[in-house]
C-alpha cells in the first residue's frame, strides 16, 4: 500500500520538530554512553552499561541481543518508559540534535508517538480489550495534536489502517480487538505507531508472537511503509537472520553492552566479538546442516561436552545402562524400523455453544506418519495446525476420534490400565514452557525421582545415582538436585525437563516447541543436547515445533502440517532442498535471513 | 572502553536496498574487545547460595517486614493468653463482688470493675479463649469443607463442576450472620463447637471458590501433563501437584477470615444466642457493657478493644502472608 491515496494534509509530516530539513547525512538519533540500572531489593543493576547507537532519517538499524541482554531497556530509555525503578544514570541521548536525557515529562511526551513512535512487542495484550479499535488509533492521533472534525479524523483513521494492510479497514476500524488476529492487530499497532508521522519508529520485536508467514508479510508491509514515508526503524529483535535481513546496520548487545555493531553484512560474514561469533554459528535460520553426531553412528561417541557421561552411565546401580545399551544395540541392527506409527489419525473438538454438531472443529484431520527407532520425525505447522494435538494422541493423553495410532504395533487407545502404566515408560514428553514444566515447589531431586518412585525403580540409594547419573547426561552439576526451578535459568529447566524424560530409559521422547522459548545459544545448547542424547541411547524424537529453521538442524524427516491436514511428508533434505507444496515453499521463504545464507557462507 | 576498529572486509554487494556501500560516521564496524571474563558457560547454575524453595523464598520476603512481625506478636499473644489465661490473671473472672461494681482500676485490677462487680481485667482475659477458639476452629473446618469441594469441581469439572459450584452459590448466597442467628436461636447445644459447626457451614463457599479457580488455572501447568504422561493417577495428581500449587490462596484467604470468624462469634455472643452467659467471651461482655456507654465507656472498651486488636492482628498477618506468596498482587 502506498501513500499515494493518502491526501496531502499538513498532519502527513510533523510540525515543525527537530531537524525539520531532513539531512540525511545528519545523525537521526545518537545514543552516546547510555548507562541504565534498575533499583532492586539487592541493589542498584545496571541494565545497559555504556551502549552506543547512531541512527540517520530514513534507515533501519537493528538491536540484536537475547533476552536480559539490555536491548529492550535501550530502546525504551530513548522515549522514556522505563519500568519501574528504572532510570538514565549516564550518558546521553540525541534526537534530532535535541539532548532527552533530562527532559521534563512535558517535553517527552510532545516528542512521543509525534516525533518517535512506537510498535510494541505483544499484539495481545498491547491493545485495550473494551475499545473499538478504530478509537485507539484515533486517540493516538488526537494525542499528537491532529485538529480536524469528527469525519476528519475517522476518515484519517481508515487511511492509517488501510495504509498498514488492513483490507476493508472502514469496517475493521468499528472492530474490537478480539476479533482480530494477532497479525491484524500487530498492523493495528503499526497504524497507532505511525499515526503522526514520526521520524522514528522503534519497533521492538513486533512480530515475536506471529507465525513465520505472517510475520514476514508484516516485516515486508513495514519496511515498504517506512521506506515511502522515509521513517527511521530502530528494529529490537532477538533473531539475527530477522535482523540482518531487515536492517542495514546492526548494534549487537550482551549482558547491558554493545559488543560489536557495524554494517549487517560485515557482522554476519566476518564477526569479531566471540559473543557475535557463537551467535552467528548457532543461529538456526542461518545455520543450515543437522547437527551431526546422531549420524555418525559407529564412529567415536558424541564429542560434546559431556563426554563423561558414557563412562558413569556404565556404573548405573538401577540397571538402566543395560536397558539402554539394549535399545541402543536394537537401533543400530534394524535401524529403520518404526516405533511409532500414526495411521488416519483424526481429532473433532466439539465447540462449545456451536449448535448441534454443525461448528465442530476438526483439529486434526486424516493424518498419518510414522516415526523409526532412533530417528527424529518434526511435525511443522503454524499455530492452529493441530501439530500439538497430534501429539497428545501420540503421548496417549487425548483419545483420537478415529484412526489409531500404534506403539511398537500396539494399538494405544486399547490399552488395558497395567499396559498404559508400562506404555508410559517408554514414551516421554519435553514441554515448550520452561517456567511450567517443572512443579514450582517440587526441588530438582523430587521432580526427577518422581518418575522412578512411581515406577518403583530402585532403592532411595539406587535412584540417588540415578538422578546424579540424569543431570550428568544433561550437563547439569550434580549439586543442581538440591535447587528449585525458581533458581535455575530457562535453558537450565529445560534441561531439568528432558531428564525427568529420560529418567525411565524410554524409547520416544515428545518433544513440543521444547526449544522455542529459549534465548538463540541455549536453544543450540540444548538441541545439541538432544542430538548427542539420541547419538548415545537410540531414542527417537517426535519433534514439534513451529521453526522449520530449527528442523533442518536436528530432523530427518518432516511433516508439514496446515489446518489439521499433513501438506507434505518426506525427508528433511527433500523438504529443504525441493519442497513440492506452494505452502512448504511459502514457509520456507518465511525463515528471516534465509536468503542471507549462501552469502554467509561465502563472506 | 577498549574499542579495535575494524577495516571491513570486500565492501557488501547486494546489501538492502538502503545499504550505503560505505558505513556513514558512527556506524564502522567496531568491536568491543573481549574482556577477560569472557563469556563463560552459557548457562552456568549457582552453586554458592543456599537452595530457596518456595516456601522458603516466601519466609525469606515475610521475615523482611515489621508488620510481620508486628501481628506476628499480637497473634502469639492472643494464643497465649487463650491457652492459659491464668497466667495472666489470678482473679478469677466469675467470682464478682457487686460492691465493687464499676469501680476504677486499683491494685491487683489494672482494669477496673464491670457492673457486676467482676474484674474487666481478668474477664478481658479469660474472653480470648471463646474467641479463639470459635476462630480456629471454624476456620480449620473452612478450610477441610471448602478446599475439598473447590478441588473436585475446579480439578474434575463437568458434572462434579456444575452441581457443586450450583451448590456453592446457594450457600453463597445466604447472609453468614443472620443463618447463623437462625440456626442459633433455635439450637438447645451451645458451646464452641456448635457455632463453630454452624459458622463454617455457612461460611466455606468464599474459600470453594477460590481453590475452585485456581485449581483451574493451576491444572493447565505442563507439569501436570508431565505428570499424566508418567502414568500418574488423576487423584494423585490432584494432591501431590495441583494442590500444594493451590495452597497459596487458601492460606492467605484463611488467615485473614479467622479475624472475621472471631468477629461473627462476637455478634452472636453479643446477641445473646452464640456461647452462654456462663461462658466468659468478649461478644458477651461487650452486650453487658452497652447498658453502661454513656457513664462508663470503659468497660466497654476492654473487651472491643480486645477484640478488634486480635482480629487486626490476623488481618495484618493476611496481608504480609499474601505479599509473600504473591509477589505479583503487591502494591509496592
Amino acid at each position: 500500500m502506498s501513500t499515494s491515496s493518502t491526501p496531502a494534509r499538513p498532519s502527513a509530516t510533523p510540525p515543525a520538530g527537530p531537524g525539520t530539513p531532513l539531512d540525511r547525512s545528519v545523525p537521526l538519533l545518537e545514543v552516546r554512553g547510555l548507562e541504565v540500572s534498575f533499583r532492586t531489593a539487592v541493589g542498584e543493576v545496571q541494565a545497559v552499561r555504556g551502549a552506543d547507537l547512531t541512527v540517520y532519517p530514513g534507515q533501519a538499524v537493528a538491536i540484536v541481543g537475547e533476552s536480559g541482554s539490555g536491548k529492550s531497556t535501550t530502546a525504551h530509555a530513548i522515549i522514556d518508559l522505563l519500568p519501574g525503578t528504572g532510570r538514565v544514570t549516564g550518558g546521553s541521548i540525541r534526537f534530532g540534535g535535541r539532548e532527552l536525557v533530562g527532559l521534563g515529562r512535558k517535553d517527552v511526551e510532545r516528542l512521543r508517538g509525534a516525533q518517535i513512535g512506537l510498535v510494541p512487542q505483544d499484539p495481545m495484550s498491547n491493545l485495550n480489550p473494551v475499545w473499538r479499535v478504530g478509537t485507539q488509533v484515533d486517540e493516538a492521533l488526537r494525542a499528537n495534536g491532529f485538529t480536524g472534525s469528527r469525519a476528519d479524523r475517522s476518515r484519517r483513521v481508515a487511511e492509517l489502517l488501510a495504509e498498514a494492510g488492513l483490507p476493508d479497514a472502514g469496517r475493521r476500524a468499528k472492530q474490537y480487538p478480539h476479533e482480530f488476529s494477532g497479525g491484524m492487530r500487530q498492523r493495528a499497532l503499526i497504524a497507532i505507531g505511525l499515526a503522526s508521522r514520526p521520524q522514528l519508529l522503534i519497533a521492538d520485536e513486533p512480530t515475536s508472537a506471529l507465525d513465520v508467514t505472517v510475520q514476514r508479510q508484516i516485516l515486508d508491509h513495514l519496511e515498504g511503509l517506512t521506506q515511502d514515508l522515509g521513517t527511521a526503524v530502530l528494529l529490537i529483535t532477538h533473531d539475527l537472520g530477522l535482523a540482518a535481513e531487515r536492517a542495514e546496520h546492526l548494534v549487537v548487545m550482551y549482558r547491558g553492552q554493545v559488543v560489536e555493531s557495524g554494517p549487517a553484512r560485515q557482522i554476519l560474514a566476518d564477526p569479531q566479538h566471540p559473543y557475535t561469533r557463537r551467535l552467528v554459528s548457532s543461529a538456526p535460520s542461518l545455520a543450515s546442516r543437522r547437527i551431526q553426531v546422531a549420524h555418525e553412528r559407529g564412529a567415536a561417541p558424541a564429542t560434546t561436552a559431556r563426554a563423561g557421561a558414557a563412562g558413569s552411565s556404565a556404573t548405573t546401580a538401577v540397571g538402566a545402562a543395560d536397558l539402554l545399551a539394549h535399545h541402543a544395540g536394537e537401533a543400530e541392527a534394524t535401524p529403520r524400523e518404526a516405533i511409532v506409527v500414526a495411521e488416519h489419525l483424526t481429532k473433532v473438538f466439539p465447540l462449545r455453544g456451536g449448535g448441534r454438531g454443525a461448528s465442530d472443529f476438526m483439529a486434526v484431520d486424516d493424518v498419518s506418519f510414522s516415526l523409526a527407532r532412533g530417528r527424529t520425525l518434526a511435525l511443522v505447522g503454524e499455530s492452529g495446525s493441530g501439530k500439538s494435538t497430534a501429539a497428545n494422541m501420540v503421548l496417549g493423553l487425548l483419545e483420537p476420534t478415529s484412526g489409531t495410532v500404534r506403539f511398537d504395533g500396539q494399538d494405544v487407545a486399547a490399552l488395558d490400565r497395567r499396559q498404559q502404566f508400562a506404555f508410559r515408560r517408554r514414551i516421554q514428553p519435553v514441554f515448550q514452557n520452561p517456567y511450567g514444566s517443572l512443579d514450582p515447589q517440587y526441588s530438582v531431586y523430587r521432580s526427577l525421582e518422581e518418575p522412578l518412585r512411581l515406577h518403583k525403580v530402585g532403592t532411595p540409594k539406587e535412584r540417588e545415582g540415578r538422578i546424579r547419573e540424569l543431570l550428568d547426561m544433561v550437563a547439569l552439576p550434580a549439586s543442581t538436585m538440591r535447587r528449585f526451578p525458581n533458581e535455575l535459568s530457562g535453558g537450565q529447566r529445560q534441561r531439568v525437563a528432558v531428564a525427568r524424560a529420560l529418567a525411565l530409559s524410554p524409547e520416544v521422547i515428545v518433544l513440543d516447541e521444547a526449544v522455542s522459548a529459549l534465548d538463540v545459544l541455549v536453544q543450540a545448547q540444548v538441541l545439541e543436547l538432544l542430538a548427542g542424547l539420541q547419538e548415545e541411547l537410540g531414542l527417537a524424537y517426535l519433534f514439534i515445533t513451529h521453526d522449520l529453521a530449527v528442523v533442518r538442524q536436528i530432523a530427518d524427516a518432516v511433516v508439514v502440517m496446515r489446518q489439521g491436514k499433513v501438506v507434505e511428508h518426506a525427508s528433511t533434505d527433500e523438504v529443504f532442498d525441493s519442497p513440492r507444496e506452494q505452502y512448504t515453499r511459502d514457509l520456507l521463504a518465511a525463515i528471516p535471513g534465509g536468503g542471507l545464507e549462501a552469502e554467509a557462507v561465502r563472506g | 572502553m577498549p574499542e579495535t576498529p575494524h577495516t571491513a572486509g570486500p565492501a557488501a554487494t547486494a546489501g538492502p536496498a538502503r545499504a550505503p556501500r560505505t558505513p556513514r560516521p558512527g556506524q564502522e564496524h567496531v568491536a568491543r574487545a573481549a574482556d577477560g571474563g569472557g563469556l563463560g558457560a552459557v548457562d552456568a547454575v549457582s552453586t554458592t547460595d543456599a537452595p530457596a524453595g518456595f516456601w522458603r523464598e516466601a519466609w525469606r520476603g515475610m521475615r523482611r517486614r515489621p508488620l510481620f512481625w508486628v501481628s506476628g506478636a499480637i497473634i502469639v499473644l492472643v494464643l497465649l493468653v487463650a491457652a492459659l489465661p491464668d497466667l495472666f490473671s489470678a482473679t478469677d473472672p466469675r467470682s464478682c463482688v457487686l460492691a465493687n461494681a464499676l469501680d476504677g482500676p486499683t491494685g491487683g485490677h489494672p482494669f477496673g470493675f464491670d457492673r457486676q462487680g467482676c474484674d474487666i481485667f481478668s474477664r478481658t482475659m479469660h474472653g480470648a479463649r471463646a474467641s479463639v477458639t470459635v476462630g480456629v476452629l471454624t476456620t480449620a473446618l473452612v478450610v477441610v469443607v471448602g478446599t475439598l469441594v473447590g478441588a473436585l469441581a475446579g480439578y474434575f469439572g463437568g458434572w462434579a463442576d456444575t452441581i457443586l459450584s450450583r451448590v456453592t452459590d446457594i450457600f453463597f448466597a445466604i447472609p453468614l450472620v443472620l443463618a447463623a442467628i437462625v440456626i442459633m436461636s433455635i439450637s438447645r447445644d451451645r458451646t464452641a463447637l456448635t457455632v463453630a459447626l454452624v459458622l463454617a457451614s455457612f461460611g466455606w463457599t468464599n474459600i470453594a471458590r477460590i481453590t475452585r479457580g485456581t485449581v483451574m488455572s493451576v491444572k493447565t501447568n505442563e507439569f501436570v501433563t508431565a505428570a499424566r504422561s508418567l502414568g500418574m493417577g488423576r487423584t494423585a495428581i490432584l494432591f501431590r501437584h495441583v494442590l500444594p500449587n493451590a495452597a497459596a490462596p487458601i492460606i492467605v484467604y484463611a488467615t485473614v477470615a479467622l479475624g472475621t470468624f472471631i468477629v461473627a462469634e462476637a455478634t452472636l455472643s453479643f446477641l445473646g444466642i452464640g456461647l452462654p452467659p456462663s461462658t466468659v467471651s468478649w461478644g458477651g461482655d461487650i452486650s453487658q457493657a452497652q447498658g453502661a456507654i454513656r457513664t462508663n465507656p470503659e468497660i466497654l472498651f476492654y473487651p472491643a478493644g480486645a477484640l478488634a486488636l486480635t482480629v487486626l492482628g490476623f488481618i495484618m498477618m493476611g496481608d504480609v502472608v499474601r505479599d509473600a506468596l504473591d509477589p505479583k498482587a503487591r502494591t509496592r
